[in-house]
């Protein structure tokens, strides 16, 4: 059985990660901005996990356990917000909230 | 020795009084503000008399006597004190003063009793007169600068007294800023001598002085600076040539404040202060004839302009202006004793003159020009004569006061030690020109038609403050000089030897001062052999009085005689007459030389360019940077979210490789 | 080979995904997407040994949070994007930052001695994994703390959320 470096999955996290940031800048829905900050996260998930393989320390386990956590937290308080501004806003185009200008 | 011991009161007197009048009189009745004005002054007087009862106890080596009463400054090595000192000169100084100080308070409580500001006037008056004495008892250069300095505030305040009238506050501006040139100069010269003897106390300077030697007319060395330097600030204060245009001008002032201030007192201050220097000039031969120079020139000068004026004051003026030439000029030819002489003499009948004019003024209702005067003998007659008894003075008449004094400088111009035959002569068509324009002017004032309207003006004499006055002058112009007559006009000479230790104390040793006019008679010696009743027939045909007399016939000729042929000669001629009458224009070369640059860089240089260009750009340019910085940084809170998300993730490549660029290094 | 094999397809599947959702226009594209890129990562998960995290990877993520997504896509009717353009940042820089980014990491990541390190020796991913044993016995006994926050934070997440959307009576 032949062994797969650590650093490709490294680098594959690396991709999704810089995947996740185009996204963010570019998309203009609020709710395909937060998927992007999901993939993001997602993406630091799989690195924590290959450094844990590669440490054979399980530290990394538990801080993907609770980065799941959080995400999942966080997703349920922004979406309620995203509900609230929308209703506000009656657009999901994250631009048209801009009232917090100079 | 009450007052010797304290000097300080009789200087304290009149500044008690300018504080009372000006301080907590505003209110008070006319009365009660002249007895404090006048009360203050009187008392000073009475404190001189009791001085030289006191004085003339002294023996020989306590004079010059000597209060010290506090030390003023002291920084390293230089040490001011608070002193005064009392000598002969000293004596005459505080004299005429006191004295006519106390004449001209007098006549002030009569003259200005309708004018408003009365107490602002005796205020100044009295602040004035204290200045006054501070200078001449000040034992010391530097608190006789306090004194000369204070004298010239006065003055502004006196001239510019109607402050309400352009004219007077230019005048009072003009007078403050031209003599302040003479200051610097004089400030200079304190300066300077404090440097070379260390000490500025006249009697360390004056033993200081006795060790050095004589300079000559080839080499010029510290001592002529000092000296020129000094007479510079005379020069100044004592409106001699160029410094004299505030002098007419300064004729904006109350009438009493020009008989006191620009007469008697004031502008004789220079010439106290070369004479209390004479140690100093005697030992320079250039400033002498500088001092001389300026004096002669200015003279005749004086008199030229004199001439043609037809403002009463400012014939009178000019008349001061010419006779503190005359005084110069005996200063400089050695004759300190004449100088000094013809400066008291002068106050007597120049004061007397401003006072009468200031009496026909009075009585005609606030006419000044004499072209519209006339035939007023008989209805102001204490005027008329008093007036007359001074013009006689003045023109060097024999027997009155000014014909001693002014007889003994032109003689010692004449034929003196230093003698200089030319200033001689400029000293003598002067004392011609004096003697025409001054008959000109009681001419045209007293005798002939009446050239104004009966109606208009009701012509009265003037009440008994001001008229009592006017004849105790008229005494002393007439008395006045006899007590002093010099030993070669058949008088007593107790001027001259009273006066004797002040000049002849460090006086220098060289040959050619021996037996000089610093001891008196300034005759040549083969006059000193003949009888007494000799010299005067000598004196009387001398030609001072002979151009006296011609000055007094011309005038009559041309102003009772014939009356129209003035106007003639102006017409025929007509450009020297244009330039003399413009008082030779002096006033506006004058201002394009220095008035209107000044005026031009201060306006458009110094306040556009730097005040508002440079200044106000650099503040506001401050604050627009300032603006407009915030107002380009405030875009960054665009509300746009995604540029925030942006903003982010720039900041975060940017950590993020600076983070692995570090991790990578360490291969 | 058969990891190799499972590893490629996984990871192109992943960067598919990732591509999809940053380039649908449709939000539930994006959200279908993302769920497909969840997927792999298990996948990938699994190969690396954690099969607990697998596990829980698939259940609260793809199946909890994303449903979540898909409910709050569908509640509020999320139409196609619109096309506005107000952010010059983000149109300039954003793609090029992105690209650079990605580069540097993986230049560095590839060739730094982490890198290195783990791919060659000492690192080397085995096939043995780490127990749900230990992993669950960490939990409780070093990072209890977190655990219980945690617990208090999902607490508030909840509240939270149930504040915000309701609607005001």
């Amino acid at each position: 059985m032949s062994v797969i470096p650590v650093s490709y999955y490294l680098v594959l996290s690396a991709v999704l990660f810089g995947l996740g940031m185009v996204g963010v800048v570019f998309k203009r829905n609020i709710i395909t901005i937060f998927m992007s900050i999901e993939l993001m996260l997602n993406a630091v998930n799989l690195a924590f996990v290959a450094f844990a393989r590669a440490h054979n320390q399980l530290d990394g386990l538990v801080f993907v356990f609770f980065v799941i956590v959080v995400a999942a937290a966080e997703a349920a308080v922004g979406l309620a917000i995203v509900i609230m501004i929308t209703q506000n806003r009656q657009s999901l185009n994250v631009e048209r909230a801009n009232l917090l200008k100079f | 020795m009450l007052i010797l011991d304290h000097l300080w009161i009789i200087m304290a007197l009149p500044l008690l009084g300018a504080a009372l009048n000006g301080l907590l009189g505003k209110n008070w009745p006319k009365s009660l503000i002249n007895s404090i004005a006048i009360g203050s002054v009187s008392l000073s007087f009475l404190c001189v008399l009791e001085l030289i009862r006191e004085f003339a106890q002294l023996s020989a080596d306590q004079i010059p006597w000597i209060g010290n009463y506090f030390t003023w400054i002291t920084a390293g090595s230089f040490r001011v004190d608070f002193a005064l000192q009392v000598d002969q000169l000293t004596i005459v100084m505080l004299l005429v003063v006191t004295f006519v100080s106390s004449l001209v308070h007098i006549y002030s409580a009569g003259y200005m009793a309708h004018e408003g500001g009365y107490y602002r006037f005796f205020s100044y008056l009295n602040l004035f007169v204290f200045f006054m004495l501070t200078l001449v008892l000040g034992a010391n250069l530097l608190v006789m600068f306090v004194g000369w300095e204070g004298v010239g505030l006065c003055s502004y305040l006196l001239i510019g007294f109607w402050f309400l009238k352009q004219s007077a506050i230019s005048a009072g501006k003009k007078a403050f800023i031209t003599t302040r040139l003479g200051d610097y100069a004089f400030t200079v010269g304190i300066l300077l001598a404090f440097w070379t003897f260390g000490s500025l106390n006249f009697q360390d300077m004056f033993k200081s002085v006795a060790q050095m030697s004589s300079e000559t007319m080839a080499h010029a060395g510290v001592l002529t600076t000092i000296a020129i330097l000094l007479f510079i600030g005379a020069i100044g204060k004592s409106a001699q040539i160029p410094l004299y245009v505030w002098l007419p001008d300064a004729m904006e002032g109350p009438t009493p404040v020009s008989a006191l201030i620009h007469a008697a007192t004031m502008v004789t201050a220079g010439v106290y202060m070369v004479a209390r220097m004479n140690p100093v000039f005697s030992r320079a031969p250039i400033a002498m004839l500088v001092v001389a120079t300026v004096g002669a020139l200015t003279a005749f000068y004086a008199a030229t302009i004199g001439l043609l004026q037809t403002d009463i004051k400012k014939v009178l003026a000019y008349s001061t202006v010419s006779q503190l030439g005359y005084m110069f000029l005996g200063l400089g030819v050695g004759a300190y004793a004449a100088g000094i002489f013809h400066l008291m003499t002068h106050a007597f009948f120049k004061g007397l003159l401003f006072l009468c004019a200031g009496s026909v003024i009075h009585a005609m209702g606030g006419e000044q020009d004499m072209r519209n005067m006339g035939g007023l003998r008989k209805q102001i007659p204490i005027t008329y004569w008093t007036m007359f008894i001074a013009t006689l003075a003045i023109a060097g008449i024999p027997g009155f006061a000014g014909f001693f004094s002014k007889d003994e400088i032109l003689d010692a111009a004449g034929s003196g030690p230093h003698k200089n035959i030319l200033l001689w002569a400029l000293g003598l068509i002067g004392a011609g020109l004096t003697s025409f324009y001054m008959f000109r002017l009681i001419f045209l004032t007293f005798f002939g038609h009446e050239r104004f309207d009966h109606h208009k003006v009701h012509v009265h004499e003037s009440p008994s403050s001001m008229t009592v006055p006017l004849m105790v002058l008229a005494f002393l112009s007439i008395f006045g000089g006899w007590f002093a007559a010099p030993h070669l006009l058949g008088g007593t000479d107790y001027f001259e030897k009273f006066l004797h230790p002040v000049f002849a104390a460090y006086a220098p040793t060289a040959g050619i001062e021996q037996g000089a006019s610093l001891a008196g008679s300034a005759g040549a010696s083969g006059e000193i052999a003949q009888s007494g009743a000799m010299e005067l027939i000598h004196a009387i045909t001398g030609p001072p009085v002979i151009v006296a007399v011609l000055g007094l016939l011309l005038a009559w000729w041309l102003y009772i005689k014939k009356p129209e042929l003035p106007a003639k000669l102006a017409e025929s001629m007509r450009t020297p007459y244009k330039i003399i009458y413009n008082k030779y224009y002096v006033d506006e070369i004058y201002n394009a030389l220095f008035v209107a640059p000044l005026l031009f860089i201060s306006r458009y240089v110094l306040w556009h360019v730097i005040d508002e260009g440079l200044i106000d750009g650099i503040v506001n340019g401050s604050a627009s940077v300032a603006r407009a910085t915030g107002s380009r940084l405030r875009e960054l809170q665009s509300g746009n979210a995604r540029s925030y998300a942006s903003w982010v993730v720039l900041g975060a490549v940017g950590f993020a490789v600076l983070l692995l660029a570090m991790l990578g290094v360490r291969h | 080979m058969v990891p190799f094999f499972l590893f490629f397809v996984c990871a192109l599947l992943a960067v598919a995904g990732a591509i999809v959702l940053i380039v649908a226009w449709e939000p539930i594209h994006s959200a279908l997407s993302l769920v497909l890129v969840m997927m792999a990562l298990a996948v990938l998960y699994l190969l690396l040994g954690a099969e607990f995290i697998a596990a829980v990877q698939i259940i609260v993520y793809a199946g909890a949070v994303m449903v979540l997504f898909v409910f709050v896509i569908m509640l509020l009717n999320a139409g196609s994007e619109e096309r506005t353009n107000w952010s010059k940042l983000a149109k300039v820089a954003g793609l090029p930052l992105a690209f650079f980014f990605l580069l540097a990491v993986a230049h560095f990541l590839s060739r730094s001695a982490v890198g290195a390190n783990i791919a060659n020796g000492a690192g080397a991913v085995s096939n043995a994994g780490v127990s749900t044993r230990a992993l669950s016995v960490a939990l409780f006994q070093q990072y209890l703390f977190p655990f219980e926050a945690t617990s208090i934070l999902i607490l508030i997440a909840l509240l939270g959320a149930l504040i915000l959307a309701r609607k005001d009576e």
